[in-house]
């Protein structure tokens, strides 16, 4: 029979919902289509590699609603939906469609497990009843729906208790509770985070150590363990928030053959077929364990499961779905034995989470049992230190030389803070501890509940810099095999890098590159995906084909997010497409990147310059390029040019020329265009003195950051002295021009310069980009003033000695059009434009930066586009308690969505959030202070946050009742023309759906 | 201190030396699993061979009570990446220590493993000096791991089981103990008469170290016992059953020595993943020429797993039903062989 699939995505990221939705999606895609379906493809996000046109047969770029799914479903009448590699959003969406009976009504059937599954899985009540049938052990617990059940609850098992929402993500609304009051305020919270007012609290078991189980299990009834995982941090903290190893490392045979079974038991009995999470707690010391919790679909750590061993789980659990069995798939990483078996490292993996803390003052960063890490860093090693400290500088901890520079002054109880809350500094803190002599190790275990083994490994890396000499070759060997860079060990040893790398090549030690191959070398694998190490022989061939790296994005943190990760991987398309061997280095494990199917080699290393430099001697290759890669790969453009790489189409120096604000002043000087005032400082006086030239208000900003990270905007004096004392120099003072934002990401070879589209900024200068709405093409903006961007853009292009994608950010205020930044980089916009506009942005750039002119190659004018295009960013505000929701020049959001429209007023977008399902109605809309004109009910009535679709507020006063609203899955806008904008949107009706392929004909939409 | 590792082929590795063992001489054999290295140290079926882990962090989480195949460690050598110290007392390395056992650490064991997977499994020499005999054999090694005489345990309400001892694992008849039978251990060499005298109700031809077609001279026996009792051979037992109805045995390349073995039963189509420790197979073709059913199959290699009689209640496996280490689904092999038992007391009382 002809299967129609219809592929739910996961829609915007938002924090527990991440990239690893895009790799698990792109693969789904892959095998559906490897297996002769026709594929539909629903997701609003359009920063993904799943979105691009080719990936599906028909694509819809659309808010996950019911009624566009609905929409989408009458369109195209699938034969089946596949709801199990979109994350929570996908499974919450397709119970929702069984709910309304739209599935029955199209004799729609769900692929692989089952929506009876799901909900076994999924509603609290339900899993606990078959846990129950099983045997399996669950913590004491009771469902509640009301705060009175809590009391009997409390009554009979009492506190910590932890509470678990129903159907959320990432534990939103959740926590442990100490006390009984605490109780009461999260249970009351968690009711209404869950979209069926139904929480779980169970008996905290805080201290047990945490697992993970990744299992496949086919129709035949064939179950496998792809891999298992072991939380550094006992149970108490999210398992996306822990630093995680696979496999585990404490579990003896029996004690993990007593959870496999366990694991195959509950698969088997729910009747998953396809991937299944399931996590354990283990006590301690006795082989007591408890079942955590039990994901029937594919989820963040299936993708890390995924990269940590080779095998792809989401290809193979689709080809499951499809009815496949196991023991007829081939493993496609060894291509010879079959993907029935169990993978087997002979590394170990460590993942470290990226936390946005440091972008936001005042944020908590205790760590609890909802997520609130943004991305995460993966790393392979022979040792559980070498894996851990790989990782870490992969997610760009700082340790100087081992833990952060500001612990080595700190007292104690600072750092006892840090360990005990828990919060995301605990191991280095641990670390500091031990090395200041303030804490014992065993002291450290039992205030933590770490087990021994693992602080066996702090203190082993305490005892590296702690050696007498580590400079002679045991011990420098030693050193490298626990994972310290040379960087690292001059450090420790009060040399300079130089002399540590001389030394080490004196003594012959050397990285070697080994294959992650699933099966420890028992068979013989081709995979090209390797990892670096310190031991052994390399199996690197280094081939003698032309051949490029591709400096990856690393983990996904605010202000670098997917959308770098969407331009690395096509960029290495575009390399192939030259015949050129793309070489991949990157340490993403969410990401579409990081699978090693896409380049023709792929490096899991983190993106030092140290690491970055051994992958790219071992693999003989002089060509970089680094404008794909967000901020990280611009970090290394120095450091890569000192050693002698070849960055293509870019140079250091041009990245200079665009930071450093006199030259890049007189730059714009030189080709007549028009900048703000602004001058860079070094030194605080220095900052008055130019703040006394340039005036209020202002923005100062350091150089080189990602997402605004201490930016300020300042109004009059009185706030630059309250930031006097937290500023670090140099820094950036620009006049601030309170005009209208535009944006443009053009490719250029120097001569050619082509601008696909101009993107419009509905809020005023001020609020960052990517926490900015945009629209192409743009309202607002004259004919005449396009123009003139255009030609700006072209006389910027011919001017720069550099090749491939370029960002160019403009203020429009009083008729003049100034240029505010200038990216020598494919910005975050990239992949929007190339959606909106079906023209291959990246693959242009790369040819350019390849030396290819562009003349023939791209259009002579810009595309007519049918319609608009409005782009929204998504905050993940409800996942970050003490953070203001109030946009600014720093970047909050996590993620975006794309509405396609022929009206430039789009009405879905309140739809978007995945933390509101409600739908903006006037007499849902509350109002601050000095914006009557906007909404229906005052802010200072006694207002019912449950009932509300919007809340207008912008006084600094109102943050209390922005974060409540927030809380309660509230749209707080604080921006007065994005307060307008949406104002209009509330009398718009429905659009349309309409599919991606679609749009980049020269057809009108329909209205 | 420095020692290396001598191999048949004339390649050399150097390590660090662990222990205070000064010598060890032995078959190099890699086992892939990740877990379950005490298993593996005291499992007789490895008596006589170098162990080489791939896994590179051993000793992680220390050593258990009961987790032990036999009362001593049976490996002639132990190398490894990394010899974890777990911080806790039990400490694999005091215990390799005690038991006089030479440890080879700091080893590439992955380069190890390419030439074992190209080569085939050879003879090492493990030492301090790099000096002296590489080659050896198993001619007598059955003689070391079996019982010296039998040995019953448990009660025998359901039924008495005798288990010709090939060097088994304690988990196989504690698998049978659990499923409520007493078992006797014999010597691998008692005659038939002996085992008849026992009127066994079924009979366990056992695990163990060495080549089969070295103990051809056991086989007639096995036959006899195996067409009268209800029989299970477990890996040894499997192919010296084989052997006995015809089947032929050859050497694999670099053996099957993990816990992630897939293994399909060929009559239902249900994979199971197993626990597996064999450097011999039973020829597929041979079973042609005796009346035994092929039952099992390898998903990756298609090699024989087992076999069963289609008048009689013999089943045997290559794999190891009674996992530790590995996976435990294959445990209802010995569900399987129980009901045999208890049809079979029907048949042959």
């Amino acid at each position: 029979m002809h299967k129609k699939v219809l592929v739910i995505g996961s829609g915007p990221i938002i924090i527990g919902q991440a990239a690893e939705f895009d790799y698990s999606g792109t693969q789904a895609c892959q095998a559906l289509r490897e297996a002769g379906c026709e594929v539909v493809l629903f997701n609003s996000n359009p920063a993904t590699i799943m979105t691009d046109p080719g990936m599906a047969d028909k694509t819809y770029i659309e808010a996950m609603t019911l009624e566009k799914a609905e929409m989408i479903i009458e369109a195209e009448r699938p034969t089946h939906v596949l709801a199990t590699v979109g994350g929570q959003t996908a499974l919450n969406l397709a119970l929702a469609l069984d709910e309304a009976g739209i599935l029955a009504a199209h004799g729609i059937s769900l692929l692989g497990t089952s929506l009876e599954t799901i909900r076994d899985g999924e509603d609290r009540e339900r899993f606990k009843r078959k846990m129950h049938e099983l045997g399996e052990p669950l913590p004491v617990s009771m469902t509640i729906e009301s705060i009175d059940e809590l009391d009997t609850f409390i009554k009979t098992a009492g506190v910590p208790l932890i509470v678990r929402p129903a159907f959320t993500l990432g534990g939103t609304g959740g926590g442990i509770a100490a006390t009984v009051t605490e109780a009461y305020e999260m249970a009351s919270r968690g009711l209404e985070a869950s979209p069926i007012s139904q929480c779980l609290v169970e008996k905290s078991i805080a201290g047990y150590k945490e697992f993970e189980y990744e299992v496949m299990r086919d129709e035949n009834g064939t179950c496998i363990i792809v891999c298992n995982m072991e939380n550094v941090d006992p149970v108490g903290v999210h398992t996306g928030d822990s630093v995680v190893f696979a496999p585990a490392q404490t579990l003896s045979d029996t004690m993990h053959q007593t959870l496999r079974s366990a694991a195959l038991r509950i698969v088997s009995s729910l009747g998953v077929v396809g991937g299944c999470n399931i996590q354990f707690a283990v006590h301690p010391t006795e082989p007591d364990y408890y079942v955590i919790e039990v994901n029937p679909r594919v989820s963040r750590s299936s993708a890390l499961a995924s990269k940590a061993t080779g095998y792809p789980i989401a290809k193979i659990a689709t080809r499951l779905a499809l009815g496949e069995r196991l023991d007829d798939c081939i493993n496609p990483v060894t291509n010879g034995t079959m993907a029935s078996f169990e993978p087997t490292l002979d590394y170990v993996t460590a993942k470290v989470p990226c936390f946005p803390f440091d972008l936001f003052k005042g944020t908590d960063r205790a760590l609890g049992p909802q997520m609130k890490a943004t991305g995460e860093s993966m790393a392979m090693g022979k040792t559980l230190e070498e894996a851990l400290q790989k990782a870490w500088r992969g997610a760009g901890v700082e340790q100087a030389p081992l833990y952060p520079a500001w612990m080595k002054k700190a007292d104690a109880s600072e750092l006892w803070k840090e360990v005990l809350a828990p919060t995301d500094r605990r191991l280095h803190a641990c670390l500091a501890l031990m090395d200041r002599g303030f804490a014992s190790r065993s002291e450290l275990e039992d205030q933590t509940g770490i087990v021994p083994h693992f602080m066996t490994m702090l203190e082993t890396l305490v005892a590296v810099t702690r050696a007498e000499d580590l400079l002679t070759e045991p011990n420098l060997w030693q050193a490298k095999r626990l994972g310290f860079t040379d960087e690292q060990i001059a450090a420790i040893s009060d040399v300079t890098i130089q002399d540590v790398t001389q030394m080490r090549s004196m003594f012959g030690i050397h990285p070697v590159y080994h294959m992650v191959d699933t099966c420890a070398a028992e068979f013989e694998s081709q995979t090209p995906y390797f990892y670096g190490t310190w031991h052994g022989k390399t199996e690197v061939k280094a081939s003698s084909a032309r051949k490029v790296a591709v400096i990856g994005a690393g983990p996904i943190r605010i202000g670098q997010g997917i959308e770098f990760d969407y331009s690395s991987v096509h960029a290495v398309w575009a390399l192939q497409q030259q015949g050129i061997e793309a070489i991949m280095i990157n340490n993403n494990p969410e990401t579409v990147s990081t699978d090693f199917t896409v380049a023709d080699r792929l490096y899991v290393e983190p993106l030092t310059i140290e690491d970055v430099t051994h992958v790219l001697e071992a693999e003989g290759c002089r060509d970089v390029l680094i404008q794909f890669g967000g901020q990280t790969g611009i970090a290394l453009a120095h450091a890569l040019e000192a050693a002698g790489y070849h960055l293509l189409g870019a140079s250091a120096d041009v990245i200079d020329q665009m930071e450093d604000r006199d030259r890049f002043y007189a730059f714009l000087d030189e080709i007549n265009v028009a900048h703000i005032p602004g001058e860079e400082v070094g030194t605080a006086a220095g900052l008055y003195d130019a703040v006394g030239r340039i005036g209020y208000p202002c923005v100062v900003r350091p150089s080189y950051v990602i997402g605004g990270k201490g930016m300020h905007i300042l109004q009059s004096e009185p706030d630059l002295d309250r930031i006097i004392p937290d500023l670090a120099y140099p820094l950036l003072v620009d006049l601030y021009v309170a005009g209208r934002e535009l944006e443009v990401d053009c490719v250029t070879d120097g001569q050619t310069v082509y601008v696909p589209a101009i993107l419009e900024q509905i809020e005023a200068a001020g609020v960052h980009s990517g926490d900015s709405t945009m629209v192409m093409p743009p309202v607002e903006t004259s004919e005449a003033h396009q123009r003139q961007i255009d030609t700006i853009t072209k006389q910027i292009g011919q001017a720069l000695s550099y090749r491939g994608a370029l960002n160019i950010q403009f203020v429009l205020k009083d008729d003049t059009i100034y240029v505010l930044e200038i990216n020598p980089r494919a910005s975050r916009t990239v992949p929007i434009v190339s959606k909106v506009t079906g023209e291959p942005l990246v693959e242009w750039a790369t040819l350019a930066a390849l030396g290819h002119a562009l003349e023939t190659i791209v259009p002579d004018e810009r595309k007519q586009l049918a319609g608009y295009a409005v782009k929204t960013p998504i905050f993940s505000s409800l996942k970050l308690p003490g953070v203001d929701p109030l946009t600014g020049p720093i970047m909050r959001s996590t993620g975006e969505t794309l509405q396609f429209s022929p009206v430039p007023v789009v009405a879905e977008r309140f739809c978007y959030d995945a933390t509101t399902t409600r739908v903006m109605a006037r007499q849902q809309i509350v109002y601050g202070e000095g914006w009557e004109t906007f909404g229906d009910v005052p802010l200072d009535t006694a207002v019912d946050f449950q009932h509300v679709a919007v809340l207008f507020s912008h006084v600094p006063a109102e943050q209390p009742m922005r974060e409540a609203a927030v809380r309660h899955g509230v749209h707080v806008i604080s921006e007065h023309h994005l307060a307008l904008y949406y104002q209009a949107t509330i009398d718009t009706t429905s659009v349309p759906v309409r599919p991606l392929q679609a749009m980049h004909t020269k057809e009108e939409l329909p209205l | 201190m420095n020692g290396t590792l001598t191999l048949q082929n004339g390649m050399t590795f150097d390590g660090t030396w662990e222990t205070s063992a000064r010598l060890g001489k032995g078959e190099v054999v890699f086992f892939t699993g990740m877990t379950g290295y005490q298993e593996v140290l005291t499992d007789p079926s490895y008596a006589g061979q170098v162990i080489v882990f791939t896994y590179p962090l051993i000793g992680q989480y220390g050593l258990e009570a009961e987790a032990s195949e036999s009362t001593d460690i049976q490996v002639a050598g132990v190398i490894v990446q990394t010899l974890a110290r777990n911080g806790q007392s039990s400490d694999l390395r005091n215990w390799l220590e005690q038991a006089g056992i030479p440890v080879l650490s700091g080893i590439d064991t992955r380069t190890l493993v390419h030439m074992l997977r190209q080569e085939g499994d050879q003879w090492g020499l493990l030492s301090t000096s790099a000096n002296g005999h590489v080659e050896g054999d198993f001619l007598q090694i059955t003689e070391t791991v079996t019982t010296a005489k039998p040995v019953q345990l448990g009660t025998s309400e359901k039924g008495h089981i005798v288990c010709l001892d090939f060097g088994v694992k304690s988990s196989m008849v504690e698998a049978m103990l659990a499923r409520g039978y007493a078992v006797t251990t014999l010597p691998y060499d008692t005659p038939a008469a002996e085992i008849h005298r026992l009127k066994p109700d079924g009979v366990l031809v056992s695990n163990g170290p060495g080549d089969p077609r070295d103990l051809m001279d056991r086989i007639e026996t096995v036959r006899e016992v195996a067409l009268r009792y209800p029989t299970l051979g477990i890996c040894m037992g499997h192919q010296l059953i084989s052997l006995s109805f015809g089947a032929s045995i050859e050497k694999q390349t670099y053996g099957h020595r993990g816990s992630n073995h897939p293994v399909r039963n060929v009559q239902t189509g249900e994979v199971w993943m197993t626990s597996q420790n064999h450097g011999y197979v039973v020829t597929r073709d041979s079973l042609e020429r005796t009346p035994l059913e092929l039952l099992f199959e390898n998903v990756n290699d298609s090699s024989v797993e087992g076999t069963k009689h289609p008048e009689v209640p013999i089943l045997t496996a290559q794999f190891h039903p009674e996992a530790s280490p590995g996976p435990k689904e294959a445990q209802a092999l010995f569900d399987q062989f129980d009901e045999m038992i208890q049809q079979g007391v029907n048949v042959y009382a």
